[in-house]
């Protein structure tokens, strides 16, 4: 793998981040098209969310008194930690720009500051709805973002790098790596995870207007225009990271290693497939399964962690 | 009279500080007194690892003494307690043999004993200093046991010739004075169970002492763990290590759980500070087990990562309790339920909390991510180690690592939330005034000093790991000419801050640029928070700390065991009409109810029992005399 | 369960067309919007419900829109929770004397471009209830209405073509 200089890294940052940014609202339509059908439905159009993300983009913004310049960072926070949470995830090619910046953990906590200032301004408007929201998001955050680090250890532990875009080429030159009982539990590990940290069901439901049943949503009942346009795209691109994660490291096939157009095609259109493939999987899942009763959910993250510190175990006693 | 005194701490504060850093630097130094202290006079040897806590006594005593300078305006007590305080922690790391080491660390924990008593009109605070006192002479006991039980066996009171004479030792001889050692230690560094005395104490002293006993005195704690396994004793079995990693599960966990339901907020702080002192002592047991098994790179760097955390943490802990000290200064209390609204009255110190908080949580950019990324990889490691209980002991210090970072997102989004935004919750939160520019020009430092210690790890990395070889006795490991990233064993991994920092900074900056030029927003307008057409909008309807904490009481409640309280009062006329009502919902502590409350019970029953001797007779007491004398006849 | 999902992926779905136009009866449009709003909510509209003291009949007909016969989303129109997300209320109800004032702080709390539209002949003037002393007549009363949808109740066929000619999608 040849070294690349700086400012083609940088280029490439730019790139991946761009392409990441314009395609995530994309896939958010394609699932919410797909659920509709699977309920009978014709269903809105996939790029529906384009155009919901441009109209609010030109609206006017209502912000409530009682809440403070915090209010106001936090849509920009989200989509800068998006924005460089996507130049460190092997999305396009399987050693992006970044990813010598830092590795899973690097993934994580950009994740998590992302979340914690969502839950600051959940609180930051001084209603009840808003703090609910908070409180369940951190409690669930705090709950998950652990097993997706131990998850994705032991696939660092397998393949002796915690740098994201190699551990996917390595297990996509070695298959063998793959074959191992840790890799499937740190995959049913993972896969619960994202559904949480994504808002689906049987997490949350993105598509609620019960607030005592909201878990994100209910943070964001405060934003309009601009704002709330930059946090539901912060959204689709939180899940767009987390599923394509999910496909590249546990599926890492045809993955470009090197930039050479070919490649990159060849690329985009295996990743395509695969996330096309995973969003059916998801508006099945999301169709068949009701959504947990809150008080149950911690059962849930608590029986995934246990998947990821068997997992880990696994790799480490089974050598 | 106190700003003189404060000033003049703070330029101390200065000068041992730079000097701590020419010793950390190699540049040993020596002083020997020998009238000064009984036995074998005093006797102050700088080496870099002396170098390096006194370099951290130093550079906290700086901004605390500024920020005294504000916030203990005019108070006359505990003057002297501060500077005897700052005196003996500087003396500690220096000690070169036991006397001089014994007693500063009595004078340490003396002074601090007055200043936790500095209000001793509150009962709180009495008990607070009373429960304080008996653990840290438990512990004191403990050290003088050991140490003494080291002068016995190798016939010298200097630490220097300790090492060589440890050899000649049996196992057991060295695992006594080990644990013993530790166990006095481990007290003052506030590892749980033996944590009891931190969440009292800490709170009840001012803010300035707070910073300084949180950031500095309980590292001075780990400091001897680390010169007594790694320098007095030799090479211990790993079993001294994997001991150390549980311990520092436990407290992490432990610390933060209990952190994230606590509703006073320095009593938080002090249990935020249990959990990093676990995190430290996680690296700190995985560059034991490294050191035993004789993996030494990965002993300097889980060392180096521990050190690394130690800087850290002094300066997020203490920008937190200067910060709270301006808060409860402001609002008139500590309890989080009587905040809120404080971002709009104190900006300042609400800016700089905010720093401290995220710093504290380990989110990127700032310094608490690179030191819990560094003990991560630390961990992760651990593949070396060819027996399977080792790596599975490192896999539950990884699993306890990554929960305690989730729930400390948790618990402080719960402490800056409830206490700066929303609407005051009581009068007295509403009438908060800003701190004071001292108070401000402190925290500001400290921020100043989270920064720094993110953006250089480059720069840091390289003489931390130079301190931990010249502990564990080998040669200073080359460092890499890399400015921007650190690397860990080739690729296994790396990181960038300054790349993050920048991309971060860059990432905020487009999309507001991209807003501008658009004209997006077309309006701003403000109006009042949605609350479903309600005609009221209170601070009551807010959601409080407690309810925050909510769920985290029901998924743990094991350990916290809850009690729901609720005192109902009604109208004279009918119960059915409700006058008050107040639901409390407090947690109960495992460690006392399970370890001390026994204990305590055990001893206070013993005693009775022996108190029977005391029968007030005059001619028990000389046949006791008797009794007595007969003894020491047949036994001389 | 199974089944459902297959036949939900592979037959078509059960939505029924728009039915023409002259099968109902629209009001005429109040155009307080420019056609450039008009165009741009046309594609994308977040509607918030508010019941001013309905009888709940138009309510069960609003409910029927998001299901699979009337499916109310193929248009772009989706149902938000907050009014700080929406760019039209949809109110119901003759506005009761108790509703009035959450009716008018819902409508400052939502962010222009705004449109109102009031479904059912309560929400036109009050329909069966006009002149009761508990109702101020129409939704008119407390805030500017766009459009009116008239019926009691109004069917999800009419409350869609009212919807879409309130954008200006239909011809």
């Amino acid at each position: 793998m040849r070294e690349i200089g700086a400012p083609a890294a940088v280029v490439g940052a730019l790139a991946q981040a761009l392409l990441v940014a314009l395609a995530a609202p994309l896939l958010v339509g394609l699932v919410r098209a797909l659920k509709a059908r699977l309920t009978g439905r014709r269903g809105p159009d996939p790029w529906q969310p384009y155009l919901d993300i441009l109209k609010q983009l030109r609206k006017e913004a209502v912000i409530s008194t009682t809440a403070s310049w915090l209010f106001r960072l936090t849509p920009f926070v989200l989509v800068a930690t998006m924005l460089v949470a996507a130049t460190v995830v092997p999305v396009l090619v399987t050693r992006p720009a970044l990813s010598f910046a830092g590795g899973i953990m690097l993934l994580m906590y950009l994740f998590m500051l992302g979340t914690f200032f969502l839950a600051l301004a959940g609180l930051d408007s001084g209603s009840a709805f808003g703090g609910m929201g908070s409180s369940r998001e951190v409690a669930v955050a705090a709950l998950a973002e652990p097993t997706v680090m131990l998850a994705v250890f032991a696939l660092a532990l397998r393949t002796g790098t915690t740098n994201l875009g190699t551990v996917a080429e390595r297990l996509g030159g070695e298959p063998a790596l793959a074959a191992h009982p840790g890799h499937l539990l740190a995959f049913l590990a993972f896969f619960i995870v994202m559904l949480a940290e994504t808002g689906r069901l049987p997490v949350d439901n993105p598509a609620t207007h019960l607030e005592l049943t909201m878990i994100h949503e209910a943070m964001i009942l405060e934003y309009s225009g601009p704002y709330l346009a930059m946090i539901e795209w912060a959204s689709a691109m939180k899940l767009f990271l987390y599923m394509t994660l999910l496909i590249n490291l546990f599926v890492p096939w045809w993955i470009p290693t090197e930039v050479t157009g070919a490649g990159m095609l060849l690329g985009m259109l295996a990743l395509a497939g695969k996330l096309v493939l995973l969003a059916v999987a998801l508006a099945v899942l999301e169709t068949a399964v009701a959504k947990l009763r809150l008080f149950r959910v911690p059962e849930l993250l608590a029986g995934s962690f246990a998947l990821a510190l068997l997992s880990v175990a696994s790799v480490v006693l089974l050598r | 009279m106190a700003t003189s005194l404060h000033v003049l701490m703070a330029l101390g504060g200065l000068t041992v500080g730079l000097l701590g850093f020419t010793g950390w630097m190699g540049d040993a130094r020596a002083l020997d007194v020998p009238w000064l202290v009984p036995l074998s006079g005093l006797s102050l040897r700088m080496d870099p690892l002396g170098g390096f806590f006194l370099l951290l006594v130093g550079a906290t005593t700086v901004p605390s003494s500024i920020y005294a300078i504000g916030y203990a305006r005019g108070a006359r007590r505990g003057l002297g307690a501060y500077a005897l305080f700052v005196l003996a922690m500087a003396v500690v790391p220096l000690a070169a043999n036991v006397p001089t080491f014994l007693l500063a660390w009595e004078l340490m924990a003396l002074a601090s004993y007055a200043l936790v008593l500095t209000d001793d009109r509150d009962p709180a605070a009495v008990r607070a200093a009373w429960i304080y006192a008996v653990m840290t002479h438990a512990g004191f006991a403990c050290l003088l046991s050991g140490m003494l039980l080291m002068t016995a066996w190798t016939g010298s009171l200097t630490f220097a010739d300790w090492p060589a004479a440890a050899t000649t030792l049996s196992e057991p001889a060295r695992n006594l004075v080990f644990v013993l050692l530790a166990l006095g230690f481990a007290g003052k560094a506030g590892v749980i169970p033996l944590h009891v005395w931190l969440p009292a104490a800490h709170p009840a002293a001012p803010s300035h002492v707070s910073a300084l006993m949180s950031g500095v005195m309980i590292k001075l704690g780990v400091m001897g763990i680390l010169r007594v396994g790694l320098e007095w004793l030799g090479v211990g079995p790993p079993w001294w290590g994997v001991v150390l990693m549980l311990a520092g599960t436990l407290s992490a966990l432990g610390g933060v759980l209990y952190a994230a339901v606590e509703v006073d907020l320095k009593r938080l702080l002090a249990f935020s500070s249990i959990d990093n002192i676990g995190i430290i002592l996680i690296a700190v047991g995985a560059g034991f087990v490294f050191h035993s098994t004789g993996l030494e790179t990965l002993a300097i760097f889980a060392l180096a990562a521990a050190f690394y955390h130690i800087l850290n943490h002094a300066a997020f802990k203490a920008l937190l309790f200067l910060g709270a000290g301006a808060v409860v200064h402001g609002a008139g209390t500590r309890d989080l339920e009587a905040m809120g609204g404080l971002i709009k009255r104190m900006p300042w110190t609400s800016a700089a909390f905010l720093v401290g908080a995220l710093a504290i949580a380990a989110l990127p950019p700032l310094n608490g991510f690179v030191s819990e990324w560094l003990t991560f990889q630390a961990l992760l490691q651990n593949g070396r180690i060819p027996r399977p209980e080792l790596n599975l002991v490192f896999m539950l210090a990884l699993a306890g690592l990554a929960l305690t970072g989730g729930l400390a997102v948790a618990c402080f989004v719960r402490a800056f939330g409830i206490a700066f935004l929303a609407l005051p919750r009581t009068e007295a939160a509403a009438g908060a005034q800003e701190a004071g520019p001292t108070m401000r020009a402190a925290m500001a430092l400290l921020v100043v000093a989270c920064a720094t210690l993110a953006l250089t790890p480059t720069l840091l990395l390289p003489p931390l790991g130079a301190t931990a070889a010249r502990l564990l006795g080998d040669a200073a490991p080359s460092s890499r000419e890399d400015l921007l990233t650190i690397a860990v064993s080739g690729d296994f991994a790396t990181l960038s801050m300054p790349v993050i920092a920048a991309a971060l900074g860059l990432g905020l900056v487009l999309p507001f640029v991209l807003l501008r030029v658009g004209h997006a927003p077309s309006r701003i307008r403000y109006y009042e928070t949605w609350n479903c057409g309600r005609l009221l909008q209170t601070s009551r309807m807010e959601y409080t700390a407690t309810a925050f904490a909510s769920p985290f009481r029901r998924v743990f409640d094991f350990l916290y065991r809850p009690e729901r309280v609720v005192e109902i009062e009604a109208h004279g006329e009918s119960r059915f009409f409700v006058r008050r009502m107040v639901y409390r919902n407090p947690t109960r502590s495992l460690v006392e109810d399970w370890l001390y409350a026994p204990l305590l019970g055990a001893v206070r029953a013993g005693t009775a029992r022996v108190r029977a001797i005391q029968s007030g007779s005059a001619n028990l007491y000389l046949i006791y005399v008797l009794a007595a004398l007969l003894v020491l006849l047949v036994l001389a | 369960m199974r089944r459902l999902l297959l036949q939900g992926l592979i037959r078509a779905p059960l939505t029924e067309p728009l039915a023409p136009s002259d099968d109902t009866e629209l009001a005429a449009l109040a155009a307080r919007l420019d056609l450039a709003a008009k165009k741009r909510l046309g594609r994308s509209l977040s509607i918030r419900e508010i019941d001013a003291g309905s009888c709940n009949g138009c309510e069960l007909e609003i409910g029927g829109l998001a299901g699979p016969h009337y499916d109310v989303e193929r248009f772009g129109i989706r149902f938000v929770a907050s009014p700080r997300h929406a760019d039209c209320l949809l109110v119901t109800g003759p506005v009761t004397l108790n509703m009035a004032e959450a009716l008018r702080r819902t409508w400052e709390a939502t962010p222009d471009p705004k449109i109102v539209i009031a479904a059912g002949d309560c929400g036109r003037d009050g329909g069966i209830f006009q002149g009761s002393y508990a109702v101020l007549g129409g939704v008119a009363a407390v805030v500017p209405v766009d459009a009116v949808i008239p019926g009691c109740p109004p069917s999800p066929a009419a409350l869609i073509a009212g919807l879409l000619d309130a954008l200006g999608r239909r011809s």
